[in-house]
């Protein structure tokens, strides 16, 4: 299974860990990962502010690059977003990007849906917070939004669950937006960072010690006023804690 | 509306107050949190969601043909149905009725319409009086101020505030707060309203095409006292309010106040079928715009809207900057969708206004696809012109430098290599907004790609080694 | 060409292509004992109610409800019910109405999900008198009770095909206009008490 491997703007230049634990957790399910060098970006900031026609260019290179693989696997509910649902704003129906639309995920899907992973063996003794990234749970549906009335599942949440030690920390508030929101997180400072640091109080007031997200443009946003404020929360992509207990299972006996 | 703040430059004084800001976001949470423990109730919320939106699509598919047929019915009865193709019209219509009869005082009961055609001011610049008499509404016409809420009107006034008004108009004690003794006061003052109407003036929440009858919704029961002691009972109502039949209020009630407050139902819904005896239905049909809306692709699903304000009780931006940082009769999601479209460029912030969360999509009753029309309007605020130029100009570069990957790299580096060795002062200075209140990241001294490549050629080197 | 005509003409011009119109929704929540649900309703949306056994017994409760102790004007629409002491046909104008400390009215058939009693005008000369009494009493028959909404309009098929007024009574007038502090009792109706008669 020839997995290729889309890695957003802002992991590749801030946050290379994320990519590289990207990795070790597909290939230890047994992908096949390339990372087609020449990628840039999904041209989400773009279309977001209106630019259709700047965002055009990026969305046909992305089909070109990524069209031959098995799967394109990508570790940002928003970027994969981007691909599956505003391409054809940008594309129509081009029959490449209709064939891609179909075999592109998002890390977490991918792994409960397509690679179907077992329980991952690992320890992770930790109070940890999801934050919900809202492309992922609205737009992808990778979990069930409080908004919807309607069974409950999250695929995030059932991947860490099964991790021994982890306490997954509840929430006032489950999936209330961080406030990041693109260039919103610019344009609307102001109430963006009102937003981001009510998430922030509501994870600590409910005892969590990690923060994590599918999504690293919403904790690039937290982690910001983490640090500015002088919380105590460390940040980690939810690639990053599952590499870790891939990476104890394979120095197992 | 006359404030000629943009949406970022009024909610940044909101979110200034820090308290108040708070207070005011928990306030319209709590609102939320009501719906959530009644919608989660109904297993069918979904399919009632569903068969309300296609109702609705449905109606504006036959639009003209269910308002004739309203027309006739409601003429049926005894009503008179009047036609406004604006404010204007409207307006004057309202002020023919009232003046034909020698009326000089009316009670009105809530209505975003005549809100959004500014008839109280009208009429009262024609020597008539107009009472507010919603008790959010009336609290907000004292004040001579903007509803900032299309159901609660009074969210953001602090009871501190209210008992000073009320001391003020109505003689309550000096400093007394309590909600109840305030209510009394005030039920007291608009009883005598009441009765001293000439005339009630009401909304419209459904008119039901089938039957030639109206519904109006409340709690307070002002609606029916305002037009069940007066002869003259004026109805206005946007043309996308019809619905086809009768029997389609079962999917809407159920609907309207859960999502509106968390109430199964209103304390009264009010089926008007013509006049009373002895008494006038005058029913305003109002376009004003509505029908161009009917037209856009892109945004005719807005029409669908019950005027419910879940949107806004769930919006996260709403919540932390007020109704009044619209600028507009009708604030939130859907009136960043409504307000640009009769003025994109008076109106070309609220879009921005949103950080496409989508949980206003997922609380409308009718299945409105707002967050994804606002991004839609991104797209036609860019065509018209209207982006700001400092995104312009920023994201046009931005689109330079990310389609070629070589410029992409360097500027990367640059990127990169700047926050690690400029002067913190440097970095931090009054043109960087993410930086006034964030952390940038820590930039790292590789990117994925490079540590990618020589993760590559390790792998690759250990196997010629090992087949070596 | 006036406004009609130029708003239909728009309206016929930029209305989209054929939208089916939905069957109507085949059901809604039901529940084991609708009465028991209705009750539980009512008192959380402010309102009071109980179960008579026949209008004798309403009467005797109406009666002795608290809101008839200082009560001075009675209004009484319920024959059987004979506790009222204004008669509305004297009144020649609703305004008349507004002294009425307690009204006794008919409702025809009430609703569990929500707690909403269907009252109409029919034989009523002011319909301003459920909303100007200080206290509103509503007589249902017991075993006139739906499930929910579409059940409802089910049964009220063409109940509109003459004029008149009409509406659904969840409970007592409220608000919670000041801080969200909900007040029962706003400009309606201060309180709402039901009596459930199982044989009328």
């Amino acid at each position: 299974m020839r997995v290729g491997l889309f890695i957003p703007c802002y992991v590749d230049q801030f946050y290379p860990q994320v990519g590289l634990a990207t990795v070790q957790v597909l290939e230890h399910f047994g992908a096949t990962v390339i990372y087609p060098a020449e990628q840039t970006c999904c041209g989400q900031p773009l279309a977001n502010v209106g630019l259709a026609d700047d965002a055009r260019p990026l969305a046909q290179r992305f089909v070109d690059l990524f069209s031959e693989y098995d799967y394109v696997v990508g570790p940002s509910g928003s970027c994969i977003s981007m691909v599956r649902n505003h391409y054809a704003d940008l594309l129509g129906e081009e029959p490449r990007y209709l064939e891609l639309q179909r075999k592109t995920y998002e890390l977490c899907e991918f792994l409960v849906d397509v690679l179907q992973v077992p329980e991952i063996a690992g320890r992770f003794p930790y109070r940890v917070g999801i934050h919900q990234g809202c492309h992922g749970l609205r737009e992808l549906r990778t979990g069930s939004s409080s908004e919807i009335v309607g069974a409950s599942f999250n695929k995030t949440r059932k991947l860490l669950e099964s991790l021994k030690g982890i306490q997954l920390t509840p929430l006032e508030r489950p999936d209330e937006c961080c406030g990041f929101g693109g260039t919103f997180a610019v344009a609307e400072e102001a109430v963006s960072c009102m937003m981001g640091r009510d998430r922030i109080l509501d994870h600590l007031q409910s005892g969590a010690e990690v923060l994590t997200s599918g999504d690293m443009s919403c904790l690039m946003h937290l982690e910001g006023l983490i640090r500015r404020d002088g919380q105590s929360l460390r940040v980690m992509h939810v690639a990053e804690i599952l590499a870790d207990c891939c990476a104890q299972s394979k120095t197992l006996p | 509306m006359t404030t000629h703040l943009d949406h970022p430059t009024a909610a940044k004084e909101f979110v200034a107050n820090d308290e108040r800001a708070h207070w005011h976001d928990q306030a319209l949470w709590f609102v939320r949190k009501k719906r959530d423990r009644v919608a989660h109730a109904l297993p069918e919320w979904e399919a009632l969601r569903e068969q309300a939106s296609r109702i609705k699509l449905h109606t504006m598919s036959r639009l003209a043909q269910y308002l004739e047929e309203f027309e006739r019915q409601a003429t049926q009865l005894g009503a008179v149905v009047h036609w406004a193709t604006n404010a204007a019209e409207h307006n004057q219509i309202v002020l023919r009725l009232l003046t034909e009869r020698g009326v000089r005082h009316v009670a009105k009961s809530k209505s975003m319409l005549t809100e959004e055609c500014g008839l109280n001011h009208f009429l009262e610049r024609h020597g008539i009086e107009v009472v507010d008499t919603d008790l959010g509404e009336w609290i907000v016409q004292q004040r001579r101020e903007h509803p900032s809420h299309i159901v609660l009107p009074a969210i953001h006034i602090k009871k501190e505030e209210v008992g000073q008004l009320f001391h003020e108009r109505l003689g309550t004690t000096a400093g007394a707060t309590d909600p109840q003794y305030l209510t009394e006061a005030a039920r007291q003052h608009l009883r005598q309203e009441f009765l001293r109407a000439g005339a009630g003036i009401t909304g419209v929440n459904f008119a039901i095409a089938e039957t030639g009858g109206i519904v109006v919704c409340t709690n307070e029961g002002n609606a029916d006292l305002g037009v069940s002691l007066p002869k003259l009972h004026i109805a206005c109502l946007g043309i996308e309010k019809l619905i086809p039949r009768a029997a389609d209020l079962g999917v809407f009630l159920r609907l309207l106040a859960r999502s509106a407050t968390g109430q199964p139902i209103t304390t009264y819904s009010s089926h008007f079928h013509g006049p009373r005896a002895g008494g006038e239905l005058h029913i305003v049909l109002v376009d004003n715009g509505r029908s161009e809306l009917l037209a856009s692709d892109d945004f005719r699903r807005s029409l669908n809207c019950i005027r419910c304000g879940a949107c806004m009780n769930t919006c996260p931006v709403y919540r932390r900057s007020g109704g009044h940082s619209y600028g507009v009769t009708v604030p939130g999601p859907i009136g960043s969708i409504i307000n640009p479209f009769a003025d994109p460029a008076a109106h070309s912030s609220l879009p921005g206004a949103c950080s496409l969360c989508g949980s206003c999509t997922d609380v409308c009753p009718v299945k409105i696809d707002l967050h994804h029309q606002l991004y839609v309007w991104r797209r036609r605020l860019a065509e018209k012109g209207l982006l700001s130029w400092s995104k312009r100009i920023s994201m046009k570069l931005a689109g330079a430098v990310l389609r070629n990957p070589t410029l992409y790299r360097i500027a990367g580096w640059f990127g990169r290599n700047s926050l690690r060795f400029l002067p913190r002062w440097l970095v931090y200075n009054p043109l960087n907004i993410w930086g006034r209140q964030r952390e940038l990241p820590v930039p790292p001294a590789q990117t994925f790609r490079e540590l990618y490549q020589i993760d590559m050629e390790n792998k690759n080197s250990l196997g010629d080694n090992s087949h070596g | 060409m006036d406004s009609r005509q130029r708003i239909l003409n728009r309206v016929r011009q930029y209305q989209p292509a054929l939208v089916e119109l939905p069957a109507h929704l085949q059901s809604g929540i039901t529940f084991a004992d609708p009465r028991a649900q209705f009750l539980t309703v009512l008192e959380q949306v402010g309102g009071r109610g109980t179960v008579a056994s026949d209008l004798t017994d309403a009467e005797s409760f109406v009666r002795t409800l608290p809101v008839m102790e200082d009560a001075k004007t009675v209004v009484s629409l319920v024959k059987g019910i004979g506790v009222g002491n204004l008669d509305i046909n004297s009144c020649q104008e609703p305004r008349e109405l507004v002294g009425v400390d307690v009204a006794i009215a008919a409702g025809k058939f009430a609703v569990a999900e929500n707690a909403a009693i269907w009252v109409t005008d029919e034989n009523l000369k002011h319909r301003a008198i459920y909303f100007i009494c200080q206290h509103l009493v509503l007589v249902v028959p017991a075993s006139e009770i739906v499930d929910n909404m579409h059940q409802a309009y089910a049964r009220l098929g063409g109940a509109f095909d003459r004029p008149g007024f009409s509406a659904f009574i969840s409970g007592p007038s409220k608000t919670a206009d000041i801080e969200q502090a909900l007040v029962i009792g706003a400009q309606g109706a201060r309180s709402l008490t039901v009596v459930l008669v199982e044989s009328l």
